[in-house]
């Protein structure tokens, strides 16, 4: 048996309301809201929290890492390998970025369902747009994890599937560009409409489904025309909740959000399909487990879209880049030194302490302990260890991408202590005593070069 | 093994400080040259008279050139010092270790600090090549945590905690009022800063230290020499320095209330100087104020308050110009202005007018009645948890 052994979406604390788009621009936004990443998270970092919840729910050895998004930091460099690191996976398995479109998503996915190894399959997306077009207010940010592998730990059996691809411009973005630009919708609508026909008649038929069989699908991608369309004529009996109202299309990863979102709450037995239009149709059938009753995911779908915290348009629009604000009057910083980052990389990314024979941590690692010289320290890995807020500051005067700088100092419940930044959190709701947690953050940027390391975060849900 | 000090075997015999100031118009060589000059003209000596040199600054320029080349040395022996914002201590105290090795017979520390060309405010820091992963806080910041730490810890109302930072700051501001070459001259009032914007936790920018270019500088020779030169020289008593483990920002048991190595450096400097009661021995000191909250702790640190009760000292004026033990009278780093290589310098500059009875008349202690006449400088470079302290003590007479 092939399928998914362990899976995660991972949605940002920031909602923007949709209504202070057209409130800011008198055009554009809508209803509902859309989630945001952070000024300190990208497509890797969001990777990276998803990754980290589905592996806390598995045994199983990575052997692969494939990571898809359409809004990678880095082009020729991989993307994966921050991921890889941060996750602290065996320099053994391979990290592969399948960059570009939603399709390259969902065709890691498929990849790795076709495959024998056991694959980490990753996707993370920004979804940007010019201030009031479509894409700005239907877009989300987000990010979904599927552990794919064999044997008795799947928990959603992969039933197989069906591909139609066609070659039709329908939304473009050239290299550079923040925007996408899209053709008229009702060509798309036509396209999309037989190809999702093509699709879904030979994905019954390879799996020997018949509609009725299908539990819940899910049907997602960036043409809501199509897809709307889509859901009428298919004939399934039930679609997931698409999470347009609550926190948008977060492209890439959304196929796994919602996925994700079925297995939250489906039954053995359960079968889930799951329709991506994106340049072409994919359709995929999974079959839920007798193993899926005992899986437990550490933050469903549901918690994650409720624990949210509000983000004004125009704080929104200078995340994003699209609004330039005055930064403190501090000096940039510089570029973090590629081989420092590289000797330290099991701190700086995977955030591994030590520990002396004496039981003291030490973060970051040291050759010497404070309790006496002792050499023989143990490596900690410290990224799922939970701390308090010893004390705190908010520093208005040092320089960051979105001033002011939360600053605590955190006290971890099995030892060890690290002055640490505070994200996801407005300066007022902060206490000594509040409960966090580490979180794998984009620092800031110098030279081009995205510094990543971790900060704290509250817990929350 | 041990530490041993220098007590009575050293002594400055001249002192020379440059104003404090944005100083647009002068270089660091040109703050050099002032600097040096003042100290020679003090005790009618010239360059040649001094036979090695420690140049102390932060970031304004590397290497013993920076000293040699703009005044002239012909020969002589320069070392360059750096020691965070305890770099013009360090220059004296290294002066004072050859001279008292007997390598040399004289020699001068000076330093100097040219921060106001970088084009920010603040002090800046100089990139080091790193991993990316170092705390990006600034100095006040992570002075802030202070605050909340004491408030909790001795059960001190937030609001009350405020005043007392202010008052401190009050004092200085009132003491550097009297200072002709502070950087800061005007008085200001505890409730005009306590209503300041904050900046960091609750400080405001009238809790940071001035950020002023200057640069101060000693002569030191053998006590036995000393009045060769000079009718009432300074002797250093005590010279003592610790440099932490960084354990304070890593430690849960640190609680931010006290600073491990200026305790430590306070309790070696006594040591050395057989100092057993600082309250009643010291007459008056010259601390590291950089933030207002530094100079709370620091006066329980050196034994000037019982833990806990520096608050209530404070209110009551124990360290205001007039009070039991005067404290920064100069204006300390708040008014006087921080340039950081020279600001070790400057503060042992104060004792050098004080204790020889040299200050301007407004701001000159009264030490009547007090049958030893020691004065104390503390200096530190770093961060709570995080810091290089040093501690030295001077006396008029010889023991």
């Amino acid at each position: 048996m092939r399928g998914i052994t362990s899976y995660a979406g991972y949605i940002p604390f920031r909602r923007l309301d949709r209504s202070e788009i057209f409130d800011s621009m008198g055009s554009g936004g809508g209803h509902g809201q859309r989630s945001v990443a952070s000024f300190d998270e990208d497509t890797t970092t969001m990777a990276v929290e998803a990754a980290r919840l589905a592996l806390a729910t598995t045994d199983e050895i990575v052997n692969t890492l494939l990571f898809s998004t359409t809004t990678p930091t880095y082009l020729d460099r991989t993307n994966a390998t921050a991921i890889h690191a941060a996750l602290g996976l065996a320099g053994e398995s391979a990290a592969i970025d399948m960059l570009g479109s939603q399709r390259s998503a969902v065709g890691a996915l498929q990849v790795a369902l076709e495959g024998s190894t056991t694959t980490l399959v990753v996707a993370a997306d920004i979804r940007t747009g010019l201030p009031t077009s479509s894409d700005e207010s239907a877009g989300g940010d987000g990010a979904s994890a599927m552990v794919v592998g064999s044997g008795d730990g799947v928990i959603a059996e992969y039933l197989g599937g069906a591909t139609a691809t066609g070659e039709f411009v329908d939304r473009w973005r050239s290299p550079g560009e923040t925007r996408s630009k899209l053709w008229e919708e009702k060509f798309g609508e036509h396209v999309y409409s037989d190809l999702a026909q093509r699709a879904w008649a030979n994905a019954l038929a390879v799996t020997e489904l018949s509609p009725g069989d299908i539990t819940i699908a899910a049907l997602t991608g960036l043409h809501t025309r199509a897809i709307r369309r889509g859901a009428k004529s298919l004939a399934i009996n039930s679609l997931v909740d698409d999470l347009q109202a609550n926190i948008g299309n977060s492209g890439a990863a959304h196929p796994g959000i919602l996925l994700a979102a079925m297995l939250d709450n489906a039954s053995p037995g359960d079968v889930l399909g799951l329709v991506i239009y994106a340049d072409g149709v994919q359709v995929l059938f999974f079959r839920a487990t007798e193993a899926l009753e005992a899986f437990e995911p550490k933050q469903c779908i549901a918690s994650q879209v409720a624990a949210k915290g509000s983000v004004s348009y125009s704080k929104f629009l200078s995340w994003r880049g699209n609004l330039k604000v005055e930064p403190p009057r501090r000096p940039e910083p510089d570029r973090p030194s590629s081989s420092a980052a590289y000797r330290n990389r099991d701190w700086k990314f995977g955030f591994s302490a030590s520990r002396d024979s004496a039981g003291v941590l030490h973060m970051p690692p040291a050759r010497v302990s404070t309790t006496g010289g002792d050499e023989q320290m143990a490596a900690v890995p410290m990224a799922n260890a939970v701390g308090t807020i010893a004390t705190f500051t908010i520093d208005k005067l040092v320089y960051s991408p979105s001033p002011p700088v939360v600053f605590g100092v955190i006290d971890f419940d099995d030892g060890g202590r690290l002055p640490m930044e505070i994200t996801d959190v407005d300066p007022d709701d902060v206490a000594i005593g509040d409960r966090v947690e580490p979180t794998f953050r984009r620092l800031y940027d110098g030279d081009g070069i995205a510094n990543y390391f971790w900060k704290a975060r509250p817990i929350r849900g | 093994m041990g530490s041993h000090g220098i007590k009575d075997r050293v002594a400055i015999i001249a002192m020379g400080c440059t104003p404090f100031r944005e100083h647009w118009d002068k270089s660091l060589d040109d703050l050099i040259i002032d600097a040096a000059g003042l100290t020679f003209e003090s005790a009618g000596l010239t360059k040649e008279d001094v036979d090695a040199y420690w140049f102390g600054t932060s970031q304004s320029a590397a290497s013993g050139l920076a000293l040699s080349i703009p005044l002239k040395l012909e020969g002589k022996p320069v070392t360059r010092v750096e020691n965070y914002c305890a770099t013009g201590s360090e220059a004296l105290r290294q002066a004072c270790y050859a001279v008292a090795s007997g390598a040399y017979d004289m020699a001068m520390a000076i330093g100097a600090e040219k921060v106001k060309d970088g084009g920010f405010q603040g002090l800046n820091a100089f990139a080091i090549p790193h991993d990316g992963t170092k705390r990006s806080l600034t100095a006040a910041g992570m002075y802030s945590l202070i605050l909340p730490a004491y408030s909790k810890r001795y059960g001190v109302d937030e609001d009350q905690l405020r005043l007392v930072l202010a008052k401190i700051a009050e004092k200085n501001h009132y003491n550097g009022a009297r200072n002709p070459l502070a950087q800061f001259r005007r008085e200001t009032s505890a409730e005009t800063i306590c209503n300041m914007a904050a900046v960091a936790g609750r400080l405001s920018v009238f809790d940071c230290a001035g950020v002023a270019d200057g640069a101060a500088a000693a002569i030191v020779v053998r006590a036995e020499d000393a009045h060769k030169y000079c009718n009432d020289p300074l002797f250093i008593k005590a010279l003592a320095f610790v440099s932490g483990d960084g354990s304070g920002v890593t430690d849960p048991d640190f609680d931010f209330t006290t600073l491990p190595e200026c305790k430590m450096a306070a309790d070696e400097a006594y040591h050395q100087a057989g100092v057993t009661n600082p309250r009643s021995e010291i007459a008056m000191a010259e601390v590291h104020d950089c933030f207002t909250p530094t100079e709370l702790l620091l006066m329980e640190d050196l034994g000037f308050a019982e833990p806990g009760t520096a608050w209530k000292e404070v209110l009551d004026g124990t360290f205001d110009l007039d009070g039991e033990l005067p404290v920064n009278p100069d204006g300390g780093l708040k008014a006087f202005g921080h340039p950081v290589g020279a600001s070790g310098l400057r503060m042992h500059y104060e004792l050098w007018l004080q204790l020889r009875a040299k200050a301007p008349d407004d701001r000159q202690i009264d030490f009547s009645g007090r049958d030893k006449k020691l004065g104390l400088v503390h200096n530190l470079g770093g961060y709570p948890g995080e810091m290089v302290g040093f501690v030295s003590i001077l006396g008029t007479e010889v023991d």
